[in-house]
């Protein structure tokens, strides 16, 4: 029987799944092919320009992911050891904005705290300090950095404290441990474990940073292979040093990808950081402090620059940019964010199942692979994908017309990695629940997806769907490669806010923005993942 | 005055409100059982230090423990999974028992490979949690436990997970040390045979209460209507 034999093989869905990762991975050499023959060939471009731009992404990103580690490692102790204090869930919270705040908010907030005119130049005047804090260069780029990756390395790393057994934490107390004997015995070993995993990714997404760069770099000096790329297309027009420079980054980008795949490690959002176990260490007044003092450093640093946005907002609004010009603007973000959105998690979904299907068989390999090219956003870069777009279409289709799939791509890809880690465990837990079950009963494909699949799911598609939006909405790299004049969404307005030096203007584009983001995340959450089960 | 008087022993979780009145005489086998979630794991998690009472009090050789941290009380415990550091050796894991922070002098180290000795496990000083059945890994921790010198042993239903044959093997072992050593020992398990095996005294718990505790042979043939839907006889 048809039916039989179609309940051993794999579903439409799974097939979709194998042909847009095939899809995908072909799309990616494609690039690399024609990257390598606009960009390889001939006399090699600027050599030193290139080595210099390669250099500092390179110490720029060190810099970046040790800062970023040396801040999350203390804070997720503490937030580790200290499972009940008044705040903490809030705290917990806040480390997951930075993912969900477009970055160029984030970056305005940095600027507000930081920046020449900012919270900190206050403060050094009020002293009467010479000093004055100078944020363009390393130092704006390192700050912001830090602001952004901290909070993720401190969700990565929280949940591998939180998967630590109560009853280690017994057995710890009932030999006598002292704080020093835990740290040496229990996290050393865990630290050793899990550090490079999240300092990779950390490392990667500095290496491959855009916006920060773009805003906060100064000149050529500090400048990341990423904007070299972005003025190279738009404004040298000179794509053959484009290529150069996206065969760079692409090449690096792969290393970073064999190291990860190397490491064996999946970055997994949305795991438990609820401790709920029991700590019997860290009780002495020494450790109290200690943990005191990096909370309260870790949660300032996190909420001052938000405060300041908002304060600066609100005292912007007068000079905003008109209403017409910001709703049009914001409807372009919502359509943008939105379409990004669907076809990320469209994609992440298939791909999500095509992997399930792949691990219930054992198909390791492919498992693999497919988990890999849905993290293509990862290690190939929104402008290298940019560059490879420019080449394709160079002399055949005018960009100009298709911007808006331009840029819906491109923020998809870069949305991807996010939603696969949000729906790939969901889909693995609930295969392990039904498979046998739905098997048993011969409850498949549409019917399925409707009675199965779609209730139990439908809050981690929510979940992927609003990160993925958000994502791709607040995304600046594929609005700014592609965006014109008649398509300005509000990143590119305040971008251009910001490069004009209109502070106020901008102060209140990024408060919508931040706004907008956090309802747009609140609302297609509540629609699509309904009301909690259970 | 018993060996180990537990007084009003007060606990709560969730809605189950607790309270414990229990005496062990020195050198005794007691076993504790009763249905799941009657508190048969909290109260043993209260006599080790690893809950704090809300009331009452634990007294072990005359000595009020009840305010004590876990490694100052003189007992040991036994979990069912999670006894030993994945990450680290079998003698480390050990080797625990004498220094906290690992600090071992050859004399130390001998007094490890002695008590692996005692458990049957010669030799594997140098191999990993991971490389060791579920059997051998709880052999491990027992020989943590002789290391500790704790005159009184808790299982917590430390040999749950293993088959029959299995589970007798390491009971006996657990027996031996206690002739040896002279141990008074507590464990908790839901299996009336173990009990009937191991334990000349049994104390059968439900909703949060000692319900009965005497002779393992007169609490499991008590006819007690809790005790006799407990064991469906």
């Amino acid at each position: 029987m048809a039916g039989r034999r179609q309940s051993v093989g794999a579903s439409p869905l799974v097939l979709l799944g194998l042909g847009l990762a095939a899809a995908l991975g072909g799309a990616a050499a494609l690039i690399f092919a024609l990257l390598l023959t606009a960009g390889g060939g001939g006399a090699p471009p600027q050599w030193d320009y290139l080595g210099r731009v390669l250099g500092f992404t390179f110490y720029q990103a060190l810099l970046s992911m040790l800062l970023a580690l040396l801040g999350a490692v203390p804070m997720t102790r503490a937030l580790a050891r200290r499972s009940d204090f008044p705040g903490r869930l809030l705290l917990v919270r806040l480390c997951a904005l930075p993912l969900v705040m477009p970055t160029i908010v984030g970056i305005f907030g940095v600027v507000a705290v930081y920046g020449g005119s900012g919270y900190l130049a206050a403060v050094a005047e009020a002293i009467g300090a010479e000093w004055r804090p100078q944020l363009y260069g390393l130092g704006g780029i390192l700050i912001a950095h830090v602001f952004f990756n901290l909070p993720l390395a401190v969700r990565l790393l929280l949940p591998a404290y939180a998967a630590i057994p109560a009853e280690s934490w017994r057995l710890a107390t009932q030999l006598g441990m002292k704080d020093r004997d835990v740290f040496r015995i229990i996290e050393i070993p865990l630290l050793r474990q899990q550090l490079p995993g999240i300092a990779l990714i950390v490392f990667m997404l500095c290496f491959t940073t855009f916006a920060i760069a773009l805003t906060l770099g100064g000149g050529p000096r500090a400048t990341t292979l990423e904007v070299a790329i972005y003025q190279a297309l738009r404004f040298d027009f000179d794509l053959r040093l484009g290529a150069a420079l996206a065969l760079l980054q692409a090449v690096c980008c792969a290393g970073g990808a064999w190291a990860v795949w190397r490491l064996g490690r999946d970055m997994v959002l949305g795991q438990s950081l609820q401790i709920t176990v029991r700590r019997y260490d860290g009780k002495g007044a020494a450790a109290r402090a200690l943990d005191l003092a990096v909370l309260a450093l870790g949660a300032l640093f996190l909420v001052v620059p938000l405060i300041a946005l908002v304060l600066n907002g609100l005292l912007g609004l007068p000079s905003a940019a008109s209403p017409e010009s910001l709703l049009r603007a914001a409807a372009i973000s919502l359509a943008l964010g939105l379409g990004g959105g669907l076809v990320a998690t469209s994609i992440g979904y298939s791909l999500a199942q095509a992997r399930q299907h792949a691990n219930a068989r054992g198909w390791r390999r492919r498992a693999i692979w497919l988990g890999l090219t849905g993290r293509l956003g990862l290690f190939v870069s929104p402008m290298v994908i940019g560059t490879g777009i420019f080449l394709a279409a160079s002399g055949r289709v005018d960009l100009y017309r298709h911007a808006a799939a331009g840029v819906i791509t491109l923020s998809a890809i870069m949305a991807l990695p996010f939603v696969l880690s949000v729906l790939e465990p969901a889909v693995a837990a609930a295969a392990e629940r039904h498979d046998k079950l739905c098997a048993a009963l011969g409850i498949k494909g549409w019917h399925r997806f409707l009675e199965i699949d779609w209730p139990t799911l439908r809050r981690p598609i929510a979940t992927a769907l609003a990160l993925a939006s958000v994502i791709a909405m607040g995304d600046l790299g594929a609005i700014a490669l592609f965006g014109h004049q008649d398509m300005i969404n509000l990143t590119l307005l305040l971008y251009g806010q910001l490069g004009a030096y209109r502070l106020d203007g901008a102060a209140s584009t990024a408060l919508i923005l931040l706004l907008l983001a956090l309802g747009f995340y609140w609302v297609i959450e509540r629609v699509v993942g309904g009301r909690e089960l259970h | 005055m018993s060996y180990i008087e537990i007084t009003g022993l007060a606990f709560t979780y969730e809605d189950l409100v607790m309270r414990f009145d229990l005496a062990v005489e020195q050198g005794a086998v007691m076993a504790i059982i009763g249905p799941s979630g009657a508190g048969k794991s909290t109260l043993l998690a209260l006599i080790g230090g690893f809950e704090t009472a809300l009331g009452g009090a634990v007294v072990i050789d005359g000595v009020d423990v009840t305010d004590l941290p876990p490694a100052e009380r003189p007992v040991t415990t036994l979990f069912q999974d999670h006894n030993l550091f994945a990450h680290l050796s079998v003698a480390q894991n050990v080797g625990l028992g004498l220094h906290p922070g690992l600090r071992l002098t050859a004399a130390d180290r001998a007094a490890v490979a002695r008590a692996l000795d005692q458990v049957g496990l010669t030799g594997y000083e140098d191999r990993l949690p991971g490389q060791l059945s579920g059997g051998e890994r709880q052999r491990v921790a027992i020989a943590r436990c002789i290391l500790r010198k704790r005159p009184v042993l808790m299982l917590d239903e430390a040999f749950a997970a293993l088959g029959p044959a299995l589970r007798r093997e390491m009971l006996s072992l657990v027996l031996d040390l206690k002739t040896r050593e002279n141990l008074t020992i507590l464990m908790v398990t839901h299996d009336p045979a173990d009990a009937a095996f191991a334990a000349d005294r049994t104390a059968f718990i439900a909703a949060g209460q000692v319900v009965t505790s005497g002779a393992t042979d007169d609490v499991l043939a008590s006819r007690h209507p809790v005790i006799r839907d407990y064991l469906g006889t």
